[in-house]
């Protein structure tokens, strides 16, 4: 699988990402600047977090805009695998090829802290090195990562088996407090209807390495490399 | 502005008359109204250090290691691999209690730009905040500002805040103090200076936009304030974030290439001192033309564009045949390039502006001929010291430790930490609250940094240079703590208005203990700042001169946390009289704050931090923590609630009250969690390192020897409540 990590101005999680990307591939990532429009050879786009534009707009919003999104969309429509991960995952619904929205976190602060994930399904490609309603710890650091869209795509979302992860207690529960950014029904990232297409909100790239405190988002990088 | 220039104008300026007199003989005539406002901020005490510059000496800087000490935009020192790591801390205290969140954010703006100048990629970011009695009115916001700010423009470019300290104290009600640390890391042999040279050369300006914003920060940063504080908020500069990022990734990109002579950020004083710094310090001229200036307003005037702290701006001197690609870069990162300028063999600063020259001033003089103040120092009589027997103890230990570890200067931070994005870059090893010390990895290495900031102005207030030399061994402490070699320090001297002699005299002293502990611990001052005049309506901050520390440790694998595990030997390292004055316990539990500060004593000091590593690094050590504020139970109770583990103290020496063993401030100690305590009382001994085993770890209380246990559950539910309930969130 060849990777690729598409770079937006102020993206600022690109370099976690190579880590992660190297670690489970052995190769680095190729880096693609978002004026590029020729994204072929490339099996996986990754859009990495940061402040794309400084998300001065709504977050993602530019990003969205850029000449490189025509590629992302048209690889997503081949089948091509795409990743994004916090304002990768904003800019992935302000594209529209993931449904719902980021508003600010309920508390309306920046919330940098370990969260749970629970595994809602460990037979796509992102997952499949995962036990199915497994555990699994990952920073998040977001302002703005409290999922939200209206009930009838929240029960689609669900009645397709595609919410990715939840976020839970560390036992897997459901919980009011281990939702901290208020996400509608707890949702910490969605699949596309193809499960080609996978958004989450925490970093999963920044706990790959026991040094950095586990490896407990190794597996997601791993299953996608291997997929 | 029509009004002509004359002394009444300069002291506006924040030039007295003498200073105004000297400014009219080196020109001789009256000056330019452009050239009144660069003398004016050039002899500011915040670009001049006028007040500070004759202690400032006694300061030892030199080591090995020390690549670039002080007079750069940040201080140098080797790691080894062939990097350096690139440091300063800097206050941006005015500007955060007239606009808290624009404050702090262009405070950690402005540091980082001083270490990515020298061509090094920020790898972290830390602050030593002091704020208000939180019982005041103001302070609940300053602390929301400030948190947000900083937050807010650290996250956004993308650089990890990885630790800090905060406290509490009614002496800044109307001074907050916001210290920013920023370390970058940069290959040894690519340094980037300052200084200008090769006549001809052209000045390239990159960044944002020229606005009217912070017209005059630099003097509005060396005076008191008055009731018209809020009145000063247009002199704060609004950051962008976004902006620094961006210029971040286009200088590092350039830096790769051979074409920068000399770079300097435009912080204080923005055109005017990064100008004329880099042409004084090349020792050449430099010839401005502001129409070429970007602009993001119109009809700015020569004064303006000069004085101008308009954020995230650069100043360059480029080989003329690089100019082309290194615009190029520039343009693929969407910011402003603009030739302003050419170096000159004049050594003059010639600003032209519409086809007139709005200024044309020496610089030899400028810089040679500032102002330099050997202020009166009146010096305090130090305390007496408290005897301890003879403080009343009312409470039980289980009581005061849960009322102590739930007070505002020992609670739980993690309310600020999780506001600021400490992951990012995949390279924190130790998050804030894991250790005594941040210690961030380095990208591609096995080594780490271990990265402090640490001051206790308490002991400064009672005893300037006691506090100095405690300031600088908490810092090498704090290193030591998690396995590092300190390598130097960058400091921040916070201080009230230096024309008052007890102002001055606390300074010196405060100068003359970092200095014998900087000696003595081999940990010399590489760069630094002083903000003086934090004064409001009369009334001066406590004397803090902040210390950032950095060390190096080579195997990041080895770095130290403190969580306590459980069934460990408990093992205390240096000695204990029961020193309660100025401690914690004595004003939250006693509601008394006085006696002498505790002493440090450098010898012992060296003798057990030099102990601790080297356990640590051969693996005997499986928790470490150093015992500071609170003294020796709430260094314990630390431990316990980061483990989540709690532990059996036996009973103290029976020549030291109780409450002054577990409570006092004794310096130069540490709580070791060990497997084989008795290996590490043996070789304790054989290094002449007192140490003392004082129980064990375990189970889910803390069982003290009084007789009273309190479960580690119940003490973090006191540890954690302060924050959250204090801001309603």
């Amino acid at each position: 699988m060849k990777a690729g990590i598409v770079l937006f101005p102020g993206i600022n999680r690109e370099r976690d990402m190579v880590i992660a990307l190297e670690r489970a591939a052995g190769q680095p990532p190729r880096m693609v600047w978002h004026t590029e429009t020729d994204l072929s050879g490339l099996d996986v786009l990754v859009l990495p977090g940061g402040f794309s534009y400084g998300d001065y707009l709504r977050c993602g919003a530019m990003a969205a805009q850029s000449p490189v999104m025509g590629a992302v969309r048209e690889h997503a429509a081949r089948g091509g695998y795409v990743l994004g991960v916090c304002n990768g995952f904003q800019i992935l619904t302000e594209a529209g090829l993931l449904p719902g929205a980021l508003l600010r976190n309920a508390g309306l602060r920046f919330i940098s802290a370990d969260c749970h994930l629970r595994v809602e399904r460990a037979d796509t490609a992102f997952t499949s090195h995962f036990q199915r309603g497994s555990v699994f710890r990952a920073p998040m650091a977001h302002g703005d990562g409290n999922y939200f869209a209206d009930s009838e795509t929240l029960d689609r979302l669900e009645g397709e088996n595609l919410v990715a992860f939840r976020y839970v207690s560390p036992k897997g529960e459901v919980t009011p407090e281990a939702n901290r950014n208020g996400s509608a029904r707890s949702i910490a990232g969605v699949y596309s209807p193809n499960l080609r297409v996978l958004g989450l909100m925490p970093h999963p790239e920044d706990l790959v390495d026991p040094l950095m405190g586990g490896e407990d988002g190794r597996p997601l990088f791993t299953s996608l490399m291997a997929a | 502005m029509t009004r002509p220039v004359d002394a009444a104008l300069a002291r506006e300026f924040g030039l007295n008359a003498e200073e105004y007199a000297k400014v009219v003989e080196i020109m001789g005539r009256t000056p330019s109204l452009t050239e009144l406002g660069v003398f004016s901020v050039m002899w500011s005490e915040h670009c001049s250090y006028k007040s500070s510059r004759v202690f400032l000496k006694q300061l030892p800087t030199r080591a090995p290691w020390v690549v670039h000490g002080p007079g750069e935009n940040a201080g140098v020192v080797e790691i080894g691999h062939g990097l350096c790591a690139v440091f300063k801390m800097e206050s941006h205290n005015h500007p955060s209690f007239i606009e808290p969140y624009q404050g702090a954010a262009t405070g950690v703006g402005g540091i980082m730009r001083d270490v990515f100048t020298m061509g090094a990629r920020p790898v972290a970011n830390l602050n030593a905040l002091r704020f208000g009695d939180p019982d005041h009115p103001v302070t609940k916001r300053v602390v929301d500002g400030v948190v947000r700010g900083i937050g807010g423009y650290g996250n956004c470019v993308g650089v990890p805040t990885v630790g800090g300290e905060v406290n509490f104290h009614p002496a800044y009600n109307g001074n907050p103090l916001v210290n920013a640390m920023t370390v970058g890391i940069a290959p040894a042999d690519r340094i980037f200076l300052s200084a200008a040279a090769g006549p001809g050369n052209p000045v390239v300006y990159v960044g944002s936009k020229t606005g009217r914003d912070g017209i005059h920060g630099a003097t509005m940063a060396s005076a008191e304030f008055g009731k018209d504080a809020e009145e000063k908020r247009p002199t704060v500069q609004v950051g962008d974030p976004f902006t620094e990022k961006l210029l971040i990734e286009a200088c590092l990109e350039l830096m790769a290439t051979d074409a920068i002579v000399a770079i300097q950020d435009m912080g204080a004083a923005g055109l005017t001192s990064s100008s004329v710094e880099m042409a004084g310090k090349g020792g050449v001229g430099i010839a401005l033309d502001l129409d070429a200036v970007p602009q993001r307003e119109t009809g700015m005037s020569a004064y303006e564009m000069m004085l101008s702290e308009s954020q995230e701006r650069m100043l360059m001197v480029l080989r003329p045949e690089r100019e082309e690609a290194a615009r190029a870069i520039f343009g693929k990162w969407g910011l402003d390039f603009a030739v302003i300028g050419r170096i000159t063999d004049s050594g003059r600063i010639v600003v032209r502006h519409q086809g007139r020259v709005e200024a044309d001033i020496p610089l030899a003089p400028l810089a040679d001929q500032a102002p330099l103040y050997h202020r009166p120092t009146t010096e305090l009589t130090k305390p007496a010291v408290l005897n301890a027997a003879r403080v009343e103890n009312r409470l039980g230990l289980a009581r005061a430790l849960e009322q102590l570890v739930g007070c505002p200067d020992l609670c739980a931070r993690s309310w600020i930490w999780e506001q600021y994005d400490s992951t990012i870059g995949g390279q924190t090893v130790k998050r804030p609250g894991a250790a005594d010390a941040a210690v961030v990895r380095i990208d591609g290495q096995q080594m780490a940094l271990a990265l402090t900031t640490d001051c206790t102005p308490r002991y400064c207030a009672a005893d300037p240079e006691a506090g100095g030399r405690q300031a600088v061994a908490e810092a090498w402490r704090n290193l030591t703590a998690v396995g590092a070699r300190p390598l130097a320090i960058t400091d921040n001297l916070n201080f009230g208005n230096p024309e008052k002699p007890e102002v001055m005299g606390a300074f010196a002293s405060a100068i003359r203990g970092m200095a014998t502990a900087c000696e003595a611990l081999n940990f010399p001052v590489v760069s630094g700042n002083v903000s003086l005049y934090n004064e409001t309506e009369g009334r001066a901050i406590l004397p803090t001169p902040a210390i950032g520390g950095l060390g190096v440790i080579d195997d990041a694998g080895k770095a130290m946390g403190l969580a306590l595990p459980p069934w460990l030997d408990l093992v205390l390292i240096g000695g204990t009289r029961g020193w309660l004055g100025q401690s914690l316990w004595l004003r939250e539990i006693a509601g008394r704050e006085d006696g002498a500060p505790p002493p440090v004593d450098l010898p012992a000091e060296r003798a057990a931090g030099d102990f601790v590593r080297a356990q640590i690094l051969a693996g005997a050590v499986r928790a470490c923590h150093d015992v500071s504020d609170g003294g020796l139970l709430v260094a314990v109770a630390e431990m316990a609630m980061a483990g989540m583990t709690g532990a059996r103290l036996s009973t103290g020496p029976r020549d030291i009250p109780g409450h002054a063993y577990w409570f006092g401030e004794d310096q130069g100690r540490y709580v070791l969690a060990v497997a084989d305590g008795p290996a590490v009382l043996r070789a304790a001994e054989a290094a002449g390192v007192p140490a003392v085993r004082i129980g064990y770890s375990g189970g889910a209380d803390l069982t003290l020897p009084d007789g009273g246990t309190i479960s580690v559950a119940s003490l973090r539910t006191a540890h954690e409540r302060f924050f959250p309930a204090w801001m309603g969130s």
